[in-house]
């Protein structure tokens, strides 16, 4: 590559300490006040912030490197080509893809499972067949397969989960049959926080042949993940989620799945030739890439994945477990607070009820406090069903987060309880 | 500390929230409704019985935020006896001051509604104030399917 944004210097992590005051320091949002409090960002699953390092990519993109990709002889245009695909050689190594050619940017991960229904889909699944989703998906893991299955007369079968919010394994693989002819499952549940066993649930579909999609969006910020020891068939997450730019994400699919795909969107980039007769597609991933992407969200997206590698996505997942045992214990403690979900396995999302006291109220008087935590159904309308609940809080934690902001959200609520007494 | 959101919170709301008023089934309405409110899944069933162009009783059923449940609380009492029209005209000036359009709106002529106007300060909120009303305006209309704020 023959060209790279410049390098900004950063002090040597201790790597047997996790520095989270050095980390926070990277994040210039951190440094905000909301009504006269010190910002406790705790909606880190529904969107985190930016470092320093991301913000300044995505200006210096602009202001030295900018053009369109794929497209000039000049300069500039070479430039923003070897950067744009310098960040997909990034997100490869950072998934530990095989490939480059098969990570296909996409808008987000809502978009990369869509491009999975209507192309993957469209092209092998019909009348009578099966696809196979849980009762944890959130809503942009639904709604496509229902969609394909009113295009195709599929049918969509759900794996139930306990009471804990694990699924039901044995529920799977009793549903699992000839008909399935594709198994999409969330990797970590945004509503309830669950880390679900992919290794296996990939294993028992492939014995039968079936290939399996990974929504990855909550999954990939905050714990390594490798695509290929995973051996799933496509794996999505997004940019804005890990840290990186909102409007760019990432689908990888093994090369001869995606080879054998027809395109998503038909346009400029994705061919190799057109004439009024007919199309010829260019090679992947670009088949899938119509039209101008998000040229500098990628290349900063890169950098986001830079900045991860640094730290150590393994320091990253303990240091936030750290602060999901401390927050359980806490809210634990607290009179009339029921945690939902409370799997074995979880990443940082402890959501809860509160006696007596609606999350949407929760949530407005929280704000007050300076901090900022999701109230609601959090696109998984078919998980509160499940727990009969309208509505639940959710504090999500990212890398910046601090015990400090966890005493800050219990306090937090105790006042919430008090005003509600 | 959360003295600053009692503009929001007074103690009307948390009254109406504790011990929401008409929060039961009408079994001879002559309009029933529910409303959904999809951003934060409130949900709010509506009876209603007319007479004569006139309310002769109203009452709701549901469950939401301290905000949707006692603006519904609320809107049964002042709204009972009122005629359609100026049962219409009242959602008017209601949503006029929830949306803060009310320069020609006195508060004092408001009486109990008043205390919602608060919500005005909390734009992510007015759903919540306001999805009784639209209920009510629907029912009103005698519109059969489920009313959403969205």
């Amino acid at each position: 590559m023959s060209i790279a944004l410049a390098q900004r210097p950063r002090p040597v992590a201790d790597p047997h300490h996790f520095d989270v005051a050095r980390i926070r320091a990277d994040f210039p949002i951190l440094a905000e006040t909301i009504h006269g409090k010190p910002l406790v960002y705790l909606d880190n699953a529904a969107t985190t912030h930016k470092p320093r390092a991301v913000i300044d990519a995505i200006s210096e993109v602009y202001q030295r490197h900018y053009s369109n990709v794929h497209r000039g002889v000049h300069t500039l245009s070479q430039r923003s080509t070897d950067l744009f695909e310098g960040a997909r050689e990034k997100v490869r190594g950072f998934i530990n893809a095989a490939k480059a050619r098969e990570i296909v940017f996409v808008r987000g991960t809502t978009e990369a499972i869509n491009l999975v229904a209507q192309t993957y889909g469209r092209a092998n699944i019909g009348a009578g067949d099966e696809i196979l989703i849980t009762a944890m998906e959130h809503h942009s893991n639904i709604v496509p397969w229902q969609m394909l299955c009113a295009q195709t007369g599929a049918t969509l079968q759900v794996v139930p989960i306990d009471r804990r919010g694990e699924l039901d394994m044995e529920a799977f693989e009793r549903l699992l049959n000839d008909r399935t002819r594709l198994v999409s499952v969330v990797h970590m549940s945004n509503a309830l926080g669950t880390v679900n066993p992919i290794e296996t649930i990939i294993d028992r579909a492939h014995r039968r042949g079936i290939p399996v999609m990974v929504d990855g969006a909550q999954s990939a910020p905050h714990m390594p993940i490798d695509v290929h020891a995973l051996d799933c068939d496509f794996f999505a997450f997004s940019g804005h989620k890990l840290y990186g730019p909102s409007g760019i994400g990432v689908l990888y699919g093994k090369e001869a799945l995606l080879k054998a795909m027809p395109p998503y969107q038909g346009g400029g980039d994705m061919i190799r030739q057109v004439t009024f007769d007919k199309t010829e597609y260019n090679e992947l991933p670009y088949k899938f890439e119509a039209g101008t992407p998000a040229i500098a969200d990628a290349i900063a997206l890169g950098t986001a994945i830079d900045y991860l590698q640094e730290i150590g996505m393994t320091a990253v997942a303990e240091h936030e477990h750290r602060l999901l045992s401390y927050a359980t214990e806490r809210a634990m403690h607290i009179p009339g607070l029921t945690v939902i979900g409370t799997a074995h396995d979880k990443g940082a999302i402890l959501s809860f009820t509160l006696e007596r006291v609606h999350p949407h109220d929760v949530g407005t008087l929280l704000d007050q406090l300076g901090i900022a935590i999701r109230a609601g159904h959090h696109c998984a309308m078919p998980v509160m069903d499940f727990f009969g609940v309208p509505a639940t809080v959710r504090a999500s934690f990212a890398l910046y987060n601090t015990a400090q902001e966890v005493d800050a959200l219990m306090d937090g609520i105790q006042q919430v309880i008090e005003v509600f007494a | 500390m959360l003295d600053q959101i009692r503009d929001l919170y007074q103690e009307v709301v948390f009254d109406h929230n504790r011990n929401p008023r008409n929060f039961r089934v009408i079994d001879d309405a002559t309009r029933k409704i529910d409303g959904f409110n999809p951003l934060c899944g409130d949900r709010i069933t509506l009876y209603l019985k007319l007479r004569d162009g006139v309310i002769e009783d109203v009452s709701f059923q549901g469950q939401g935020c301290a905000i949707s449940t006692a603006s519904a609380s609320i809107m049964t009492e002042v709204v009972r006896g009122l005629t359609e029209q100026q049962a219409h005209e009242l959602f008017a000036t209601f949503h006029r001051i929830t949306t803060g359009q009310d320069d020609d709106v006195k508060l004092e002529d408001l009486g109990k509604l008043a205390v919602l106007a608060g919500v005005r300060a909390y734009p992510a909120r007015v759903k919540c104030a306001t999805l009784a009303w639209h209920s009510l305006e629907a029912a009103l209309a005698d519109e059969a399917t489920t009313v959403s704020t969205e």
